[in-house]
């Protein structure tokens, strides 16, 4: 029996008919969604490749039911660019090479972005490491990834500042 | 995955009502229970969600000076509440050393206390497991057992539990509030988790139907908060479970010890709280002799159940090192790595 759960994926709300309680969040944005952007590496919570942010919240969508999730707001990477302007966080990815292969990417930049808004890390290469431990890089590019998050994190502090003036 | 008929409750007695059929079970984030279904290892034939029902996800300052905490407040949410982390910084500071940030933002206070076993055995179900399966056997003798349990473990089971949170929670005195077909109870975190002995798939005292609302800390709990501090020793720097870890809480006066309270992680199927040494350590100087009188006394019954000997030492050090950092000063601000052997000296104390 399909149970109807209603979501907000990337500010579109819809209406989604459940018909297996199995199927996680991750399955439901690449399967039916065919949102692919979220990758899904171990599918069981160890290598963050499937980081999303639902209700301004980063998590592994590979462990959560979607039918549980009924009411809420989710943002996959599909949805930080605005056109063709990337996000802070994408924009600085690259500019540090904080990717080889790009598998985990991805979930790294929602990561970053849950991370950034969190507040926590300050501009601490520590405590930004720390934060990201979550998110496994097979190819290694963790310092680029570090460098990144403290760049973007800057640009994103430049452009808040920016606004509140 | 074995699938199941899936019940979302709008209030807690129809959870109760509807988790007490058998082979339900309650599902909160689902951080690990879904991985252990993922995996075929919990099998249930109905999950409970009750990540809607109301009012469980508050943090409550209580009349008395203590502190309620609702059972689906999220590790995040408690660790990150000033007021909270203020009072009971150990506790902050174990979580904040526990999983990652994706898990913490999803993971909820009664998931934690609830939470399996990380014994490679239990999750292989190609492996004997007197837990998973009651009377297969337990393959962790005589195997690759370097990090099991040094205390309080059995024949059939030498598994440890894998919480963090728990650690200093059983060290303050916390309660747990639990609701079930007969009405409400209350169960001293102490008490809550069960030792292996014959029966290890026993884990808690909870009955069939019966749910965590809250855990509560005391106002005590907070007269620690000038010398409180959590201390995990970790295979990896950062997103590991202990090897061993120790929360240690202390009131000093004029270098006299004059209040004590001591709990071990990944060395039982419980946090292990060290109540003998507390004992030893009330009314004695803050010094090192004393915190190495105070590991002898706490790691005293300690035994191997296999290649983990190494473990009870590493234990011993980490008591040292939890209670003379507690010694030191709790923090203004927690280190870069919570908790971690490798973070740099505290800096400024926080009640100073």
């Amino acid at each position: 029996m399909a149970v109807s759960t209603t979501l907000t994926v990337n500010g579109v709300t819809r209406a989604i008919q459940i018909d297996d309680p199995r199927i996680t969040l991750l399955d439901l944005l690449r399967e039916r969604l065919e949102l692919t952007g979220t990758k899904k590496g171990c599918d069981r919570g160890q290598c963050g490749a499937c980081t999303v942010i639902v209700d301004g919240r980063r998590i592994n969508s590979c462990l959560v039911l979607a039918i549980s999730l009924d009411g809420a707001h989710v943002q996959t990477v599909e949805d930080v660019a605005h056109g063709d302007r990337l996000h802070p966080v994408q924009e600085a990815f690259l500019a540090h090479d904080g990717l080889q292969c790009g598998f985990c990417t991805p979930g790294q930049i929602m990561s970053a972005i849950g991370l950034i808004q969190e507040g926590d890390a300050g501009d601490d290469p520590e405590r930004i490491r720390e934060g990201m431990s979550g998110n496994i890089c097979r190819c290694g590019a963790y310092q680029g990834i570090t460098e990144a998050v403290l760049e973007a994190q800057k640009a994103l502090g430049a452009a808040s500042r920016k606004e509140v003036a | 995955m074995k699938t199941f008929d899936y019940v979302r409750p709008a209030t807690i007695r129809e959870a109760i009502a509807a988790a007490t059929e058998p082979d339900a079970m309650y599902l909160a984030a689902g951080t690990n229970l879904l991985d252990l279904m993922k995996g075929g290892v919990t099998r249930p034939n109905r999950l409970v969600d009750i990540t809607h029902l109301p009012d469980l996800d508050r943090i409550e300052d209580l009349p008395d000076g203590g502190v309620r905490i609702g059972a689906l407040v999220r590790n995040a949410d408690l660790a990150r509440d000033r007021s909270f982390a203020r009072r009971f910084p150990a506790v902050a500071e174990a979580l904040l050393s526990g999983a990652s940030a994706q898990l913490r933002n999803a993971a909820t206070v009664g998931g934690n206390i609830l939470q399996r076993t990380r014994c490679a055995y239990f999750y292989d179900v190609a492996s004997a497991c007197n837990k998973r399966d009651p009377g297969s056997g337990c393959d962790a003798r005589g195997s690759d057992n370097s990090l099991h349990a040094v205390m309080g473990w059995s024949e059939s089971c030498i598994a440890t539990h894998p919480s963090d949170f728990c650690v200093p929670l059983v060290a303050l005195d916390a309660i747990v509030e639990v609701e079930g077909r007969s009405g409400a109870r209350e169960v001293p975190l102490e008490l809550f988790h069960r030792l292996p002995a014959d029966a290890p798939h026993r884990e808690t005292v909870l009955e069939p139907g019966e749910m965590i609302v809250a855990v509560r800390l005391p106002a005590e709990a907070a007269h620690f908060a000038a010398h409180a501090r959590y201390l995990k020793v970790r295979e990896r720097t950062s997103y590991a479970f202990a090897v061993v870890s120790a929360a240690a809480a202390l009131r000093i006066e004029n270098n006299a010890i004059e209040d004590a309270r001591l709990a071990l992680g990944g060395v039982a199927m419980k946090p292990w709280r060290a109540r003998a040494t507390e004992r030893v350590l009330a009314g004695a100087r803050a010094d090192a002799s004393t915190f190495r009188g105070a590991a002898e006394a706490a790691l005293a019954d300690a035994k191997p159940s296999g290649d983990n000997g190494f473990k009870i030492e590493l234990a011993r050090r980490v008591v040292v090192r939890a209670l003379t950092l507690a010694a030191a000063g709790t923090p203004a601000r927690l280190p870069a790595l919570p908790a971690s052997p490798f973070a740099a000296s505290a800096g400024v104390a926080f009640h100073a």
